[in-house]
């Protein structure tokens, strides 16, 4: 009962509320209702995290001056937005727009719950990379503010060169454990459980074993898996040698594995923007290298996006256009972003400036040789038998090869139903 | 008789008060009839100004049923509190409202759920997923240029005055396709106006953006070079659209390959090769969850570890907590302990904080080779406290004794106190000893008031999802077997695997079929077990 309750519990209140409190929780104002009224009285509803309504009060009031239309902010928490939305759109007491994750999108159009948006000429102006993630099956959806991927962080004292080759990087790393420079050749965050796919997928990647075959459109075939070639395979193979000689393990969660870094005791740390504050703080004296290919081909990671999507049963698809087009998407809006969240801006123009620091100018530089992550709904499926057949290779249960192989004929039959 | 009559007529409280009392009395005793009234004319007018405006709403939005719950509702409220007597019923009314709109409305809900297909790619009505299709397949053409627009309205028909990159002005509406026309430009060279048309402003834009969104002007009288829309209603793009609804037919067809995607029965469009349209919307399924339940053979293929393993869970995280918790009781409810106070806060503190909280504590506790157990209390040991499936169930009921006996602890010492100190006494004074009173004497009469709260924990711990999932996630997995369920997974973990990591994603319908299946156990072993602690109570 625990599972599903909460969501039967939203859409049993909302239709209880319907008795109760139908005009207390109703948007101020129906909009579209009065169409004779020349005088436009809607609101634009828009969920988005705390980190961001800062920001979005000061365009919201903007908006308002300019354009005469009040945007109502209503603050949730960001894991909770994509299935609360879903569940509430349907209904019609949904918001306009909600600000929500590259990788949401496909569950988003499955559902029927989020409306195209046309960046017109703009979209020449937003990065190349950005826009495709915005994107499901042809059509753009969201506009996007930021872009993040991980890269090879480098503590420059213990390693003062960039490795060229994983091995390399293996090579120095053991040999600075050896010197006692160093008590761990490599650190990635990895979980007991559940490994850590989406940080392994660079070295994947370079293996040329990417998730879905890319169609010829740039997107990805969601019945077609690629994990299962011969470069995946070789994948596993590494995984298991790298996992017996202790360069990955499992035990070293994400907490952890930033911890032992902050304190010196690794030169080689693959992960995201969102630790170089606690690494730099810590006083570590770093440089962010692209990820040395394990496989002979390009690491390249996953990029994420984040964007905002207007609802498909918004009765204000022109306001909420307008706010995400000609107010969201500009210069001023995208830099605020990125200096409240960090993360680099997905509006070339602000992506530029932010390039004065280094750190996102390093970070940029290896994401656009990225790949977005997979947005196709059948991405939910794949992560967990992903993530725990790399948990049994790296602590040596098995053959690697046919637990690869085992996980891939299980991804398939569960995205085939 | 003829004192009685009379008085049922009159307010209950005021004569057999006031007549000793002399008049002062009887005054306050009125103002006091006045006030109740007044308070509550006032919390009842609150209440159906509240109703009114609900069923005002509710009337706007077409919601007849709800309508005519809440009106009949709010009808028998009135009743009940205008009327003079029916005390029970003034008492229990709001009870009953909270239980209906929170429990049963819930529970109803979820059995009408488990009926239906809702789950992700069935999550609306069909108007929704006709309207959504449409909307997705439309594509502007690529590289096609952008009009500068102008939306004109002349008597209630819309149409597209627009701007082509050339400067030419050309206006259309959805019936007429572009056409060159003389029209006012402004500065920049953009066509505003144009006789016999009304311009219209953002304003008047959006006040009319449901209709203006959906106009589509055809280029041509050719419907394959496609028809301007507006994203944004001062900017128009030539659009073209792969998929077109019959509606006659109520079917899709493919511009491109000609094929057609009828609607198949299952909530979807769907072409002769099987290939369907997204979105799906809602049906109603009859049975076909509970069969899919049944037969589904990623359930039952573990079904008999995981049910016993279930139970075992269940039962031993109860008597595990229960044993801990009466032996801490019994030792706190010394006569003599000095302290007892302070001991007791602490001993209550693991029930004051959030249970997964405690689960995500211990998940880092736990951890092999940094966790705090194997680190500092065995000195650096590495046991595979999470990763080893019976050393897993073993640290799952170990939190889950940590977590609950505070709560054991309170029921039993509340339960010990409420036992007469003098039934000890006289077995002492028969020449019992200690233990042989707590057997023969207290424990029993212990178990008739704590029995009934063993039998909710053992129904809330067959369902406590929050511990597995947040600890162990159903884990350790053993990979090599191919089965999703893992050395913890009890049902309730098993069935969110499935019903929501498979397939299409998230299975409402799915989900709620199972959780009444669960349901069924659960009741089906607590009744059991109520008649069994009556049986104990006739005992005593």
């Amino acid at each position: 009962m625990k599972v599903t309750s909460r969501s039967f519990t939203i859409t049993g209140a909302l239709a209880m509320s319907a008795i109760v409190l139908a005009g207390c929780t109703a948007p101020a104002g129906e909009p579209g209702e009065g169409s004779e009224e020349p005088q436009f009285e809607g609101s634009l509803t828009v969920w988005v995290d705390a980190d961001r309504a800062g920001v979005l009060e000061d365009v919201a009031a903007a908006f308002e001056d300019e354009r005469g239309v009040s945007v109502e902010l209503v603050t949730k928490d960001f894991g909770a937005i994509r299935d609360e939305f879903i569940t509430q759109a349907p209904t019609g007491n949904g918001p306009d727009i909600i600000v929500g994750a590259h990788d949401w999108l496909g569950k988003l159009v499955q559902n029927g719950v989020v409306s195209p948006l046309e960046l017109g000429d703009k979209a020449s102006e937003f990065q190349d990379v950005a826009v495709t993630a915005m994107s499901y099956e042809g059509q753009t959806y969201g506009l996007p503010y930021s872009v993040e991927n991980i890269a090879l962080v480098r503590n420059v004292d213990i390693a003062p060169e960039a490795p060229e080759t994983f091995d390399d990087l293996i090579a120095a790393g053991q040999a600075a454990v050896a010197e006692g420079a160093a008590e761990y050749p490599f650190l990635v965050g990895l979980d007991p459980a559940a490994a850590d796919p989406y940080h392994l997928y660079p070295l994947q990647a370079s293996f040329g074993a990417p998730v879905f075959e890319i169609t010829a459109d740039g997107t990805y075939d969601p019945t077609t898996l690629a994990l299962g070639n011969e470069g995946g395979e070789a994948f596993a193979v590494k995984l298991r040698e790298w996992g017996q000689a202790g360069i990955l393990n499992t035990n070293i969660s994400g907490d952890i594995a930033r911890e032992e870094f902050v304190a010196g005791k690794s030169g080689y740390f693959l992960t995201g923007p969102w630790n170089i504050p606690a690494i730099s703080e810590g006083g570590i004296n770093y440089a962010i290298d692209p990820i040395p290919t394990a496989g002979g081909e390009t690491a390249t990671p996953f990029v994420g996006v984040q964007g905002f999507y207007v609802s498909s049963e918004s009765e204000n698809q022109f306001a909420a256009n307008e706010f995400l087009v000609n107010y969201i998407g500009t210069d001023e809006v995208q830099t605020a972003l990125y200096e409240v969240g960090g993360r680099a801006p997905a509006l070339l123009s602000a992506f530029e400036a932010a390039q004065s620091d280094a750190d996102v100018a390093a970070f940029g530089a290896v994401g656009a040789e990225g790949v977005p992550m997979p947005n196709v709904p059948a991405m939910d499926v794949v992560w967990s038998d992903w993530g725990s057949t790399e948990v049994a290779i790296i602590n040596g249960q098995g053959d690697p090869v046919e637990l690869w192989r085992a996980m891939v004929e299980s991804i398939q039959s569960k995205i085939t139903g | 008789m003829s004192n009685t009559t009379p008085g049922a007529q009159q307010p209950l409280l005021a004569p057999p008060a006031a007549r000793p009392s002399g008049p002062r009395t009887a005054a306050r005793s009125h103002a006091q009839t006045v006030r109740g009234l007044l308070i509550k004319i006032a919390l009842l007018g609150i209440v159906d100004a509240i109703a009114l405006f609900a069923m005002f709403i509710l009337v706007m939005r077409e919601q007849w049923l709800v309508f005519a719950i809440a009106a009949v509702v709010t009808v028998i409220i009135n009743v009940i509190y205008l009327r003079p007597g029916r005390l029970p019923a003034k008492y229990l009314a709001p009870g009953v409202f909270f239980l209906a709109v929170f429990q049963i409305f819930v529970v109803g809900y979820s059995g009408y759920i488990a009926f239906t297909n809702y789950g992700d790619g069935h999550n609306s009505t069909k108007e929704d997923a006709i309207e959504s299709i449409i909307a997705n397949s439309l594509t502007r053409v690529p590289d096609s240029p952008t009009y500068r627009l102008t939306v004109v309205e002349q008597f209630g028909t819309y149409g597209f005055l627009v701007t082509d990159p050339d400067g030419e002005t050309l206006l259309g509406t959805p019936e007429q396709p572009l056409e060159e026309v003389d029209a006012e430009e402004d500065s920049t060279g953009k066509a505003v106006s144009v006789a016999g048309w009304t311009s219209l402003g953002f304003g008047d834009l959006l006040a009319n953006q449901s209709v203006v969104v959906d106009l589509s002007v055809p280029l041509s009288d050719d419907p394959n070079d496609g028809a301007l829309r507006t994203p944004d209603g001062s900017s128009a793009y030539v659009y073209t659209s792969d998929l077109v609804y019959d509606e006659s037919a109520d079917s899709f067809t493919d511009t491109t390959g000609g094929e057609v995607y009828v609607d198949g029965g299952d909530g979807a469009f769907v072409n002769e090769a099987g290939r369907e349209l997204q979105p799906g919307w809602k049906i109603d399924v009859g049975f076909e969850n509970f069969q899919r339940a049944f037969t589904n053979e990623d359930i039952r293929g573990p079904l008999l570890s995981v049910t016993l393993w279930t139970f075992a869970f269940a039962i031993l995280s109860v008597a595990s907590t229960f044993v801990l918790g009466l032996f801490l009781a019994i030792v706190f409810n010394a006569p003599h302990m000095r302290g007892k106070k302070i001991y007791r806060v602490i001993m209550v503190l693991p029930y004051a904080f959030p249970g997964f909280l405690s689960a995500l504590v211990f998940l880092g506790l736990f951890n092999e080779q940094f966790g705090f157990f194997n680190q500092v209390l065995l000195g650096g040991a590495s046991i595979p406290w999470l990763t080893d499936p019976w050393l897993a169930k073993f640290s799952i009921l170990f939190v889950n004794l940590w977590l609950g006996f505070p709560y054991m602890f309170l029921i039993c010492t509340g339960a010990l106190q409420s036992i007469p100190e003098e039934l000890s006494e006289a077995a002492t004074v028969d020449g019992a000893k200690p233990f042989a009173v707590f057997r023969l004497i207290k424990f029993p009469l212990l178990l008739v008031s704590v029995a009934p709260l063993l039998i909710s924990s053992f129904a809330f711990n067959f369902n406590n999802f929050n511990l597995i999932y947040m600890l162990t996630g159903g884990g350790p997995r053993d990979i090599e077997a191919g089965v999703d369920a893992g050395a913890t997974d009890i049902l309730i973990t098993l069935v969110y695997k499935v019903a929501f990591g498979e397939g299409t994603g998230r299975d409402y319908g799915l989900a709620s079929a199972f959780a009444i299946l669960i349901f069924l156990i659960v009741a089906t072993v607590s009744i059991v077990s109520f008649r069994q602690t009556k049986a104990l109570e006739e005992l005593n």
